[in-house]
């Protein structure tokens, strides 16, 4: 058995990459839950079958997919283009802060403009919080993974400084929370009791929207273009530093957009644990998305999973919730491990060392 | 200011600066030969959990400092075999590696979070640590600090004297003529990676038994990533690395600082600081000319040798 670099990449193994990873990561899985002495199979169906076979428990999928779809749309521009912004998470915690705010000044407001100005808010902060990173990245060059990342820690703090100080409830003994907003300002539900909003519509008309600007416009060749080579790009003659503002912008409002759909949906106020590593989740989406529009919508519903699985795995089996971040994480390594196949192949060869004629082959290992 | 509070202060700032010294070292190394790891956040959880687990379940220090150390360089393995072997994107491979540390040790670490265990005590230097001023700071730590210190020594030392500091720095800068002459560009980078995954383990089992002796999910606190950026601000160079290190620590610190004199901010807004000082190191070296040309020729380029 040899292994040898394929002459083109293969497409066929750019999809069955996310398939096969998910493949070894339930493997996997099934392998810790019975080192943990649970029955390996049941443990797996409570994982990843159980939290969606109700109606509920699917509308809570579509509660856990909205904040991801939507930072996953805004990084899936970005990362196309090789921008890294690692900081989702931290204009998602920005957005909601600014939102948050925003809801509590118009607690007492009553009419149609106050959910628009409240979601707009969001948005705009999401998208200065990023525009930060674009201003460091274009003007002064420092690398935008070093400074979302900081920018995140950030935000969590100036969240913290916020339900500690001066967003803190009067009524709420002393807890580190916002009062709840008001009616007006939350996002209407779908149906029902369910927690489902209209965001989740606005996370599927961007996606759309991104695939629109991918395929059909000239900034979507940009975006292609300087992510398959830079020097490319400047050849091209389009300007780099105006494209980065334009997708870390976009990115940060999307993300800011997540923020406004977690913190005026499900949750309904300002609180402390607001970040539970949704933008960083949304890396991974991505990724398993192989950046592509339809990709990542399949892969925010098994990411979205993950969060539920986790949850019902601390219910039904005792298991810590943070399981979630161990199934997320071997997930990305299975896949960047499988991706390897893209670009070489497994060749078997008679037991006898018969080399093939074309000697400039470049082979990576031989046994 | 009284000659006790500069003391005080100059002895926070060493032990703080203790575990950005100790992974920013590993992660120059593996830059120096080429890898950027963007795992130190992963690596240094990982080590401080089972640094922790290690030192609470045998009652010894000394097995939970292995632990971290070990723990550390196995989990580096997964991005060396990933990233070097499997030639993947190193940048998407660091970030799944600190992904997936964030959770297993959380995972690992669940019964553990509360509990507490004697941490690693000021073992003084005799006379030395009477000197004014700085023998608090220098000769008056745990065994860790001055551990770091030696460890600085031998780097700093095994980087710019020897043989092997220049095949490193060799396969740093150019993998295909160091793999031409002879060397294996491969098992160095191997090498430097473990190297970096087990200072960074040493630097998580440096918070856990001894900076704040106990186990918290999420500890770091973006170490790792000031580490990253501490060895782009000290342009790869050991000597400035040792610099850097203090000087984050002085602005982590500095909220102690404050308070020290009276000031009264919120706790929340002065944690701020050390992030906004990586931003603004970050910023400073840029702005100086050159600063992308001090960086080794190939890192984050994947290499495989060409038969």
């Amino acid at each position: 058995m040899r292994i040898e670099a394929r002459p083109t990449p293969s497409p066929t193994m750019r999809y069955l990459s996310p398939l096969l990873a998910l493949g070894l990561t339930l493997i996997t899985g099934a392998a810790i839950f019975s080192a943990l002495g649970k029955a390996p199979l049941a443990s797996l169906h409570a994982f990843f079958i159980e939290p969606v076979s109700t109606v509920y428990g699917l509308s809570e999928l579509f509660v856990k997919v909205t904040p991801l779809l939507l930072c996953a749309t805004g990084l899936t521009l970005c990362f196309r283009a090789k921008v890294w912004n690692i900081g989702a998470e931290g204009q998602f915690v920005f957005g909601a802060l600014i939102a948050g705010a925003v809801s509590l000044q118009l607690a007492d407001h009553q009419g149609f403009w106050v959910l628009p100005v409240v979601i707009a808010s969001g948005v705009l902060a999401g998208m200065a919080w990023a525009g930060i990173a674009a201003l460091l990245l274009t003007r002064f060059r420092a690398h935008e993974i070093l400074t979302t990342i900081m920018l995140n820690y950030i935000a969590i703090q100036l969240l913290l400084w916020s339900v500690h100080g001066p967003l803190k409830s009067p009524s709420g003994y002393n807890f580190p929370e916002s009062e709840l907003f008001s009616p007006q300002t939350l996002l209407p539900t779908l149906w029902g009791q369910y927690r489902v909003t209209i965001a989740i519509f606005i996370a599927l008309l961007m996606l759309a929207v991104v695939w629109t600007v991918l395929n059909r416009t000239l900034l979507g060749y940009q975006t292609r273009v300087m992510g398959e080579n830079r020097q490319a790009a400047r050849f091209a003659g389009f300007n780099g530093n105006r494209l980065i503002w334009v997708l870390l912008l976009f990115s940060g409002g999307m993300a800011g957009m997540a923020g406004v759909s977690e913190v005026n949906g499900p949750v309904g106020q300002l609180t402390t644990n607001l970040a539970l590593g949704y933008g960083y989740t949304a890396i991974i989406i991505v990724f398993m998305g192989r950046m592509h529009p339809l990709g990542v919508l399949l892969a925010s519903l098994l990411l979205g999973l993950t969060y539920l699985g986790g949850e019902n795995a601390q219910m039904t089996l005792g298991l810590p919730k943070s399981i979630t971040g161990v199934f997320q994480g071997l997930l990305l390594f299975f896949l960047l491990a499988c991706d390897f196949l893209i670009s070489h192949r497994i060749v078997l060869t008679p037991m006898r060392g018969h080399r093939p004629s074309n000697t400039s082959t470049r082979e990576v290992t031989s046994s | 200011m009284s000659m006790d509070i500069i003391e005080n202060i100059l002895f926070a700032t060493i032990r703080t600066g203790t575990p950005l010294l100790l992974v920013a070292l590993g992660a120059m190394i593996s830059e120096r030969s080429g890898v950027l790891n963007l795992g130190q956040e992963g690596m240094i959880l990982v080590g401080a959990v089972c640094a922790f687990i290690g030192a609470y379940t045998t009652d010894s220090l000394l097995i939970g400092v292995a632990s971290g150390l070990a723990s550390g360089a196995l989990f580096s393995l997964i991005f060396a075999v990933i990233a070097i072997s499997l030639v993947s994107s190193q940048i998407a491979t660091g970030l799944a590696l600190t992904i997936f540390g964030t959770g297993l040790s959380a995972f690992l670490g669940v019964d553990y979070v509360g509990l507490s265990i004697d941490g690693l005590d000021e073992q003084p230097i005799p006379l030395l640590h009477s000197i004014p001023l700085i023998g608090k700071a220098f000769f008056a730590q745990d065994l860790l600090v001055y551990g770091a210190f030696i460890l600085f020594a031998s780097i700093y030392y095994v980087m710019s004297r020897t043989r092997l500091g220049l095949i490193i720095r060799a396969v740093g800068e150019a993998p295909a003529v160091a793999h031409s002459m002879g060397y294996r560009v491969i098992l160095v980078r191997y090498a430097t990676v473990m190297f970096g995954g087990a200072m960074a383990g040493l630097g998580g089992a440096y918070l856990s038994l001894a900076y704040t002796p106990m186990w918290t999910e999420g500890m770091s606190a973006g170490r790792g990533w000031i580490a990253l950026a501490l060895v782009v601000f000290a342009s790869w160079r050991t000597e400035r690395v040792l610099i850097g290190a203090w000087l984050f620590a002085f602005a982590s610190i500095l909220h102690l600082v404050l308070q020290g004199f009276g000031y009264d901010i919120s706790p929340n807004l002065l944690a701020m600081l050390p992030y906004l000082a990586t931003i603004i190191a970050l910023v400073m070296m840029m702005q100086r000319a050159g600063t992308a040309q001090l960086a080794p020729r190939s890192l984050g380029q994947p290499y495989y040798p060409q038969n």
